[in-house]
């Protein structure tokens, strides 16, 4: 594989029952094109939380996956809320879900810490009343 | 632990009828909370859960999950068992409590897996 390959997706901020479709997407994509099993794994699963994300707390946003010879990046784009504290939202447990969030199963406060553990690098940027970037990349074995 | 065996110690019935039951099952996880299921990776796991939407068949998927069990004998919708047929996923549906289901499986030997990242 010499260039780079890319997905891109738009998430709705109203369907919860869609929220992970992206996700899965890439997943099969990625699983067809031959790349490692356990990055794979590791992607889509770090991304499926931000794609919850994006469902629940941002009213929709846009995902962008790109695969070079040695990555698989994973860009996620909202014009959300954003986050007050960031540092607090990493904290695993925290979460402003409300309860109809958590009877579906989501809203455990685990989303963005488990994103960073299942990702080789995890940068969040976020600004209130902008929107949240958030990156996230992880190594072809 | 094949998911035939499963069937059998739960007493529960296979809503995917065109799984293989013979397909061996390593590890379970035992939640209604979907992050909780992600934190870990367990290889050919069994989920088992009493939340009821397509979400579950989502994160059982991205965890390389290969059988759902739903406890307290609820019974998914046709839109999640076409969900999870379609990623080769055995649906089982039981009338045992999660506590109940989770000690008779640990009982006959299944365990928790917790192969970490
Ligand atoms: N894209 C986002 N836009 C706005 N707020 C967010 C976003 N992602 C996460 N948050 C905030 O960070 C908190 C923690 O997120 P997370 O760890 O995924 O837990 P959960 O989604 O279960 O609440 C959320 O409850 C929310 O307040
Ligand atoms: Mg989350």
């Amino acid at each position: 594989m010499s260039e780079a390959i890319t997905l891109r997706y738009t998430v709705p901020g109203d369907d919860f029952t869609r929220a992970g479709e992206a996700s899965a997407d890439v997943k099969r994509n990625l699983k067809r094109m031959g790349v490692d099993r356990e990055a794979v794994r590791k992607a889509a699963i770090a991304l499926y939380e931000g794609e919850i994300n994006l469902a629940i707390h941002a009213g929709g946003g846009e995902i962008t996956v790109t695969l070079t010879p040695d990555t698989i990046v994973m860009l996620l784009e909202d014009h959300g809320p954003g986050i007050p504290d960031i540092s607090l939202a990493m904290s695993e447990g925290w979460s402003t879900a409300p309860d109809e969030v958590r009877s579906l199963g989501f809203g455990a406060g685990m989303g963005l810490p488990n994103m960073k553990k299942y990702s080789d690098r995890f940068d969040i940027q976020s600004t209130v009343g902008v929107g949240t970037t958030i990156r996230m990349e992880v190594d072809l074995a | 632990m094949k998911i035939c065996e499963i069937l059998a110690v739960l007493n529960a019935r296979l809503l995917t009828p065109d799984a293989d039951l013979e397909v061996d099952v390593h590890a379970a996880c035992g939640s209604d909370m979907m992050s909780d299921v992600l934190a870990y990776v367990k290889d050919q796991g069994v989920l088992l859960t009493g939340l009821n939407n397509p979400q579950v068949v989502r994160t059982a998927d991205m965890m390389d999950m290969v059988c759902i069990v739903f406890v307290r004998g609820k019974m998914p919708g046709e839109a999640i068992l076409e969900l999870a047929a379609a990623r080769d996923i055995a649906v089982l549906t039981t009338d045992q409590t999660m506590f109940s289901a989770c000690g008779l499986l640990y009982e006959k030997g299944l365990r928790g897996g917790t192969s970490h990242v």
